[in-house]
């Protein structure tokens, strides 16, 4: 599909559902786009010259989503995915823009590592990709990256992602240092101690399966040194794919307390538990993720705070692996699975039409939130800020299909499952990048004719 | 009397997949088999043509042997394969290992693994039948079958016994597969072991747990033993072998309280000294011998039933 240079194209969407939280906004609007930004939202705006595009009933816009937490791979793991690739399987997944972590090889703990991940990313003129810097030196915990230089070369967030950033004295200083540049810490809370060498969670599943355990106190006890030390810094501070119930009751007890922190959840923690393990003959390796699957008692916090306020994001931890490294057996595997292209479907179908949230809430979790706790633009249309577009069809019917995915990786427990909730097409900068089959009724629906 | 004459898989990968049909079709088996070892040319034809390959990828001298003699008695071909100077030393996947084996047409594969799933693992992506011979801390059905039979051999039953189950709990395939096929077959289990070694999950099987070893072992028809390795004294699971000993390890004394005929097994190699005295591994309670003797039997009757096997699982 071509997509044409922008000049000062106008488009105007007329009279299409819109829900936009942080604007206020729900409701039925006309939005007008000029080149690569959002001209007006309104109602019954004037059409003056610009190219009306209606959108097929059922489809609901909202400001682009925003996923806070992948793994993008390049440089140095191009055999599990590109930039190219992951920004590609971004926008089919609905995302506009992704935050992509550090531990590429080499990490990203100097500018050229930056510098390099943004020149792929505006090659690839997908989703816009927002780099995270590393906390310490080659992520080893030992000596702080220079975090200056990573903002200036354009890091949004700095996490040791993959690992727990290492000790209470580097989160000190690196929340101290890094408050200079107003940039959040993202902690990957393991204690690695209790993780030893678990694969699973600590719990009756992996106990029946012979898998090693890693608890969920594991997870609990790093989310409260860390927020001790935000509260003693006054830093920012982002819980990384939080899990388990613990850990939940802990950055509630923070924010009680004013401390500013934040938390995500995966769709996929919201979704399955450990069960899962055993399902199917059992280890099957794409339910193999750090943090693990764990108890429905955890489930079910973490739906609970998706739905009281207490979770701020939802982020998929896109972790893509190479299909010979998930084939192993399970101890060997790597942790991870994809979830750019799973998102949308799971959240529509098991988070709003199940009735835990309702869509306002959900563009809150992906979008909202997501670009308030980078300090990104967009969460919402705001006139003069880039048209950047996701189009809902919540009530479309799709199955998961692994073998067709746009990432590289094919790495999901959720191959064949049939959900109620899709992506029909994500507009980044006025360019409608991704068409998917929800938007049919139309045959183009913003006429980019191809190249 | 078994209610059914086949068994209803392809494979043998745990008893968590056995029904106690198909547990009693392998005990009346083994005991036919069992005939065969009392005779002065201890083989069947039964398997002749069959081809049968080992892969030990965790050391072990009793099970691997009990598994050829097995399969020679049934004069099946039999081919061994051991880690050391082997492909995975090579970085081979134990997938590609499999594969490459198989593409000589083996009717089943053996496998010991160190990984739990290693079993189900193979059964995924190879076509011959897999018997797991024990996948890491999971399960090793083919001796919860040969404890079975010896329980039932000296107590002429299974159900209502009362079986206190001793040691390294958490890191133990013998327990898991003994703790399914006991309480399938409506026996009584308790397992007892240091609150550091115990998994989760136990009660989910019917399991009782207990840390005192007296309250385990007071009534128990059949008290087993598993082994503690001296590495959990260093991954600090437990403090010392002497007091490991002091708290846990069966003695004569404390057999006082077990019932009046109780048997002692143990899946072996046994640690004299650390979780069984000497005179009880060697006394009059002992069966460890036994189960040697026995897993050759039910070795071949598995290998028998599972070579008769016709269906589609």
């Amino acid at each position: 599909m071509g997509i044409p240079e922008m000049g000062e194209r106008r488009r105007l969407l007329k009279a299409v559902r819109l829900v936009d939280p942080a604007a206020g906004r729900d409701g039925t609007f006309d939005i007008l786009i000029g080149g690569d930004r959002i001209a007006r939202v309104g109602v019954d705006l004037p059409v003056d010259g610009a190219e009306v595009v209606e959108l097929p009933a059922g489809v609901i816009v909202t400001p682009g989503l925003i996923d806070i937490h992948v793994h993008l791979r390049e440089p140095g793991q191009e055999h599990k995915e590109t930039i190219a690739t992951g920004a590609a399987a971004a926008v089919a997944g609905g995302f506009t823009a992704v935050a992509c972590m550090p531990n590429t090889t080499p990490v990203n703990d100097q500018a050229a590592v930056t510098q390099f991940i943004l020149k792929r990313a505006a090659a690839a003129r997908q989703a816009r990709v927002y780099p995270i810097g590393a906390v310490s030196v080659g992520s080893n915990g030992e000596q702080l990256a220079e975090i200056g230089e990573l903002r200036a070369a354009g890091c949004v967030a700095l996490s040791d992602d993959g690992l727990p950033v290492a000790t209470a004295l580097l989160m000190r200083r690196a929340m101290e240092y890094a408050s200079m540049f107003d940039l959040p810490i993202i902690d990957h809370c393991e204690d690695q101690s209790l993780k030893g060498q678990g694969v699973a969670h600590d719990g009756e599943v992996a106990g029946l399966l012979g898998l090693r355990g890693i608890p969920g106190a594991a997870e609990s006890i790093m989310v409260e040194r860390d927020i001790s030390v935000a509260e003693m810094t006054g830093a920012r501070y982002h819980v990384a794919h939080m899990s388990a119930r613990q850990s939940l009751r802990a950055v509630r007890a923070g924010k009680a307390r004013g401390v500013r922190v934040t938390c995500e959840v995966t769709p996929h923690h919201a979704v399955l538990n450990h069960e899962a393990l055993a399902a199917n003959g059992g280890y099957d390796t794409n339910c193999k993720m750090n943090p693990p699957l764990r108890e429905e008692a955890d489930r079910l916090a973490m739906i609970e705070g998706l739905r009281d306020g207490s979770v701020d994001a939802i982020a998929t931890d896109h972790a893509p692996h190479h299909a010979d490294e998930k084939a192993l057996d399970f101890d060997q595997a790597p942790f991870g699975i994809v979830g750019l292209e799973t998102a949308v479907p799971l959240c529509l179908d098991r988070l709003v039409h199940a009735g835990v949230i309702g869509l306002p809430r959900l563009v809150e979790l992906l979008s909202v939130n997501p670009a308030r706790i980078l300090g990104v633009p967009g969460g919402t249309l705001a006139e003069g800020g880039p048209a950047d577009l996701t189009l809902l069809a919540p009530g479309h019917q799709v199955t998961i299909d692994a073998a067709r995915m746009v990432s590289k990786g094919r790495n999901t427990p959720f191959d064949g499952w049939s959900l109620t909730g899709a992506v029909a097409a994500t507009v980044v900068g006025g360019r409608a990048l991704f068409v998917g089959p929800a938007a049919l009724g139309r045959p183009a629906l913003w006429n980019e004719p191809d190249a | 009397m078994s209610t059914v004459t086949t068994l209803r898989h392809r494979h043998l990968l745990g008893i968590a997949e056995l029904d106690p049909a198909e547990i009693e079709l392998v005990l009346e088996s083994a005991v036919a088999m069992k005939e065969v070892g009392t005779r002065p040319i201890k083989k069947v034809p039964t398997l002749r043509g069959r081809t049968i390959m080992n892969l030990f990828f965790e050391s072990s001298t009793r099970t691997r042997m009990s598994f050829e003699l097995a399969e020679k008695r049934l004069s099946a071909d039999t081919l061994g394969m051991t880690t050391s100077g082997s492909s995975l030393s090579k970085g081979e996947t134990l997938a590609d290992t499999a594969r490459t084996l198989e593409a000589m047409a083996p009717d089943m594969i053996v496998i010991r693994h160190h990984a739990s799933g290693a079993a189900h693992h193979l059964a995924r992506t190879c076509r011959a039948s897999i018997i797991n011979a024990g996948d890491g801390t999971h399960e090793h059905p083919t001796q919860a079958l040969l404890d079975a039979l010896t329980i039932r051999e000296r107590k002429g039953r299974l159900a209502g016994l009362r079986v206190a189950i001793v040691g390294d709990l958490a890191h133990s395939r013998v327990l898991r597969s003994n703790a399914l096929l006991l309480t399938k077959m409506g026996a009584e289990v308790i397992a007892c072991g240091p609150a550091t070694l115990v998994p989760p999950g136990l009660p989910r099987l019917g399991v009782r747990v207990t840390h005192a070893v007296d309250e385990a072992v007071e009534g128990a028809d059949v008290v087993m033993m598993l082994r503690v390795q001296r590495e959990r004294m260093e991954g600090l699971y437990l403090p010392s072998v002497r007091e490991y000993f002091t708290l846990f390890g069966l003695t004569t004394r404390r057999l006082e309280r077990a019932a009046p005929d109780a048997i002692v097994m143990h899946p072996g190699p046994m640690n004299r000294g650390v979780e069984i005295e000497s005179a009880v591994a060697d006394g009059p309670w002992s069966v460890i011998l036994d189960q040697v003797a026995n897993g050759v039997a039910v070795r071949m009757a598995v290998l028998y039933l599972l070579a008769e096997f016709r269906g589609e699982g």
